[in-house]
């Protein structure tokens, strides 16, 4: 039984600028739920995976979770509280999770941050462009995957 | 430059059913069911409440007022106000809004209030069209508006607006923008959660023209549905388009049977 499957899209670039299309994006490979292979050969880096997470410009994260975030105010409250989920998901499944969640529900509101495909009208300022490129998809793993047991990072000194 | 063939993300899974094992169902887009349709008037706070119910502090009053004074100016002196054939507006105008957008045999295709005051004034006034989200068009749509206030919205039984609806409802649940969001996947699925601050609403489009406090001023249900489309970070459709009129006319089934509450006033 086949248990992975290399999937990569092929996309006609019909744009001759050469920038902002479908071959910056890296082809990855989902095995099990998971996309167990970094996007990147630098590590993520979790003081900046933190930072994207909690700009709302930029991760968007808090406009939908919760967190382990005592300075962020008023986050949204349609996805799951993001405390802890370094406990509950492997950084594969994160990773799959950022990348594209339809996969594992075709339904999920989670936009998926790193592909081009599956939307329509994308405004002229974001076309071409992933959500989040893939060195801060790797810093956004790198992040999550430190949020644990919640009591245990707050009574940290 | 080239022009190149690119390799892009693709995803797929293993060809077993349950390669994730995870399970990820949700319910799936449904529509509310009339009994448990909510205005947005419901979760704003009591103070901007009794702003919109309060004759002496609805800003968007100003703009009624405008549009009464235009209702009854003869755009030339040869020509007719919209008093000189409709006349007493509170009695030719109660009711339009609930059932509008309406089938407009010129042009073929549905047609909203203010797509109708512009083709009255070419028509039958000999005027130009009032630029979208001008003082005039917004105050004489206002007007109109305000004369169905507290009437229940009534989707029109016409076939000829089905092409619009259908085409409507297409529009309301298709993935838009690069965060590929759909209207529904918020305002059917999520009402009643936040995002980020903002409480969502079901998106009921039972006040418009309204005045919005973060906008300063009264404003199209087509200026709101291009900002929830910037929001996707999908290209809004141009004002007037026939999509905002067929969204529109969906919208108003949808919201079916909440009262019109035109001038609304939300945050």
């Amino acid at each position: 039984m086949a248990w992975a499957w290399i999937g990569c899209a092929i996309l006609i670039s019909g744009v001759s600028a050469g920038e902002g299309d479908a071959g910056r994006l890296r082809p990855v490979t989902v095995i099990g739920g998971e996309i167990p292979e970094a996007l990147t050969e630098t590590p993520g880096d979790p003081v900046r995976g933190r930072a994207l997470v909690i700009d709302r410009t930029k991760g968007l994260c808090l406009l939908c979770h919760a967190g382990p975030f005592p300075e962020e105010r008023f986050p949204g409250d349609i996805g799951p509280d993001l405390s802890g989920v370094g406990g509950r998901r492997s950084a594969g499944a994160l990773r799959l999770r950022l990348v594209d969640g339809r996969v594992l529900n075709p339904d999920t509101i989670m936009p998926s941050y790193y592909t081009l495909s599956g939307t329509t009208r994308v405004g002229a300022a974001w076309a071409g462009r992933p959500v989040l490129e893939a060195q801060a998809i790797e810093d956004v793993v790198a992040f999550l995957v430190t949020l644990r047991d919640t009591t245990t990072e707050r009574s940290a000194p | 430059m080239r022009r190149a063939a690119s390799l892009a993300l693709g995803l797929a899974l293993a060809g077993a059913g349950n390669a994730t094992g995870i399970s990820a169902a949700e319910i799936p887009p449904t529509e509310i069911p009339p009994a448990a349709r909510r205005s947005g008037f419901d979760t704003m706070s009591p103070a901007i409440q009794a702003m919109q119910r309060d004759e002496t502090a609805n800003p968007g009053l100003l703009w009624v007022q405008e549009g009464e004074d235009l209702w009854a100016k003869a755009p030339a002196a040869d020509r007719p106000a919209c008093a000189g054939c409709h006349g007493a507006a509170d009695a030719s105008m109660r009711g339009v809004a609930a059932r509008y957008p309406a089938y407009d045999v010129e042009s073929g295709g549905a047609i909203d209030l203010q797509g109708r005051i512009n083709a009255c004034r070419r028509r039958h006034q000999g005027a130009p069209p009032f630029p979208y989200e001008s003082g005039e068009l917004l105050g004489l749509s206002a007007y109109v508006a305000a004369q169905s206030r507290g009437l229940p919205i009534v989707p029109p039984d016409d076939p000829h607006l089905a092409p619009a609806r259908e085409a409507g409802r297409a529009l309301f649940t298709r993935r838009m923008g690069q965060l590929g969001f759909s209207c529904a996947a918020c305002h059917d699925d999520h009402p009643g959660r936040r995002l980020g601050a903002a409480p969502i609403p079901q998106g009921h489009p039972t006040g418009y023209p309204l005045y919005r406090l973060e906008w300063q001023g009264v404003g199209s249900v087509q200026r709101r549905l291009r900002n929830c489309m910037t929001g996707m970070r999908a290209e809004p459709f141009a004002y007037g388009a026939p999509e905002f009129v067929a969204l529109e006319r969906y919208l108003m089934d949808r919201a079916s049977p909440l009262p019109i509450e035109t001038p609304a006033v939300r945050p």
